[in-house]
């Protein structure tokens, strides 16, 4: 417990010195905020709705710091540490691939948790966004989206052979679930046939258990979104802790 | 653990990259509490042997026991105890002295003091500093103390004062020669003939990974009639001169 407490405050550290997930995972998710209210300012989806654009966006902006985080951030920091032989030197030590993970992974959480937080507090204040739903419900579906998402960063930064070939493992994630898992575009604005295709990618289940949390709709396949996360969640993690690469 | 005073065992050991041996049929043994030296010239297997040892290389074929394990099965348990200095250590991207000590210091159950250790190897007023601002020779001197911060009873150092001034080369002999007298066995390579008859109780020259001299300093001078070491050295790492 103490050297991950060590481990953990030496990372953050770094991490922050880098300035890559602070763009990434805080400032980037705050400016599409900021945008989508800007525009839609708290009008509401449609005429009689009583929820707003911006309440229904609001899972998918959280989504954003967790997809930096996971399909960027962690996979490329453990690989690069495995290119510049740091994961050797922590090989012949007493160092386990899962305190090393555990780590990692916890720095990402730290990141969205601070994004979450920030993203609430200024849709609140400016655009009077607040939650319709059960509060537990919303931040389990929350927990879930992030830990699954993260899990899939955690299993290429643990196999991939260097930063490079992470970097592509992670773009070639990154890039269309960020763009069309509804964390930029709004689902409901794409066609009919591109959202029955968006909607195998994990994280847009996420989004979607997310959102219906949040504006408190009736869920009826919210047995099928959680078992779809918890599925790649413990694979992934599993994997990554099993097929871990020093080298 | 009966390793009957034998730090580290090495039987047949054989490494092949792409069918070219790196290491052949290499058989050694180091005793508990003395100072070993592998030695040979650049690409002769030296850093190879050292990773088949650790198991950070599989091995082709051979036995390998440190302080009486299995350096991959008993991965985590060996490693209290073994610190390891590689040749090219490398660091995280804007670390600070400190924290490079701080974080290797958490993985440990009894750490050294690596304040103290800093103090020792003259680089005490770096903690604040980032490590890539160090010159080469005081990073050299910085995982020297990192592979003593495990208070180790092994440590493995891979060319250990490459890059070093006259000045610090003496003052790591001194730290080790202090360090041997309170027990630890050290396994080291080098360039450095004068460092080797300094500070090696048995040595073994490898040429193109086989083994061509195992035993004492005076024994090497002895059997090539030398007086200086680097002769003898010389003598028996290089085929073409033995055989004049």
């Amino acid at each position: 417990m103490k050297s991950y407490l060590v481990l953990l405050k030496n990372e953050c550290k770094l991490s922050l010195r880098d300035m890559n997930m602070v763009i990434f995972a805080i400032i980037m998710p705050l400016v599409v905020l900021i945008v989508l209210g800007l525009i839609y300012g708290d009008k509401s989806i449609a005429a009689g709705a009583d929820s707003t654009f911006l309440e229904r966006s609001f899972g998918a902006v959280c989504a954003i710091s967790m997809c930096a985080g996971g399909l960027m951030g962690l996979p490329i920091v453990v690989s690069d540490y495995r290119e510049r032989k740091i994961l050797k030197r922590f090989r012949v030590t007493p160092m386990s691939p899962a305190l090393l993970l555990a780590v990692e992974l916890s720095i990402y959480i730290l990141y969205c948790i601070v994004s979450l937080l920030l993203c609430w507090l200024i849709a609140g204040v400016f655009w009077e966004v607040q939650i319709h739903g059960n509060l537990p419900a919303f931040l389990g579906s929350w927990l879930l989206t992030m830990i699954s998402t993260l899990s899939i960063g955690m299993l290429v930064g643990g196999i991939a052979k260097n930063s490079k070939q992470a970097g592509v493992i992670a773009s070639v994630l990154y890039f269309p679930m960020l763009v069309f898992s509804g964390t930029t575009v709004p689902l409901e604005i794409m066609p009919k046939a591109m959202q029955s295709v968006v909607h195998v990618f994990p994280l847009t289940q996420g989004i979607e258990l997310m959102k219906k949390t949040f504006l408190g709709v009736c869920a009826t396949d919210v047995f099928l979104s959680v078992f779809v996360m918890l599925s790649v969640t413990t694979v992934c993690v599993g994997l990554a802790v099993r097929f871990f690469k020093w080298e | 653990m009966n390793d009957a005073g034998d730090a580290i065992r090495v039987n047949g050991l054989t490494k092949t990259y792409g069918g070219r041996f790196a290491v052949k049929d290499l058989t050694f043994s180091v005793k508990s509490g003395m100072v070993f030296g592998l030695l040979g010239a650049n690409g002769a297997g030296k850093s190879t042997t050292i990773d088949c040892i650790l198991g950070t290389k599989q091995k082709d074929t051979g036995e390998i026991s440190v302080l009486g394990m299995d350096p991959k099965k008993d991965r985590r348990r060996l490693f209290q105890m073994v610190g390891v200095q590689f040749q090219e250590g490398d660091y995280q991207n804007e670390i600070r002295v400190e924290e490079l000590c701080e974080e290797t210091a958490c993985l440990y159950r009894h750490p050294a003091d690596w304040h103290q250790l800093l103090q020792r190897f003259g680089i005490g007023d770096k903690e604040k500093q980032p490590v890539k601002s160090l010159s080469g020779g005081e990073r050299q001197r910085l995982f020297i103390v990192l592979a003593l911060i495990p208070n180790p009873k092994l440590v493995f150092l891979d060319e250990l004062t490459t890059g070093l001034d006259a000045r610090a080369r003496r003052s790591v002999w001194e730290v080790l020669e202090g360090l041997k007298q309170q027990g630890l066995t050290v396994f080291l390579t080098s360039h450095f003939m004068d460092e080797v008859e300094a500070l090696c109780d048995e040595i073994c020259i490898l040429k193109k990974g086989s083994p061509v001299f195992y035993g004492t300093v005076a024994q090497a001078k002895k059997q090539c009639g030398c007086d200086k070491f680097e002769d003898a050295y010389l003598m028996l790492s290089d085929e073409e001169e033995a055989a004049e």
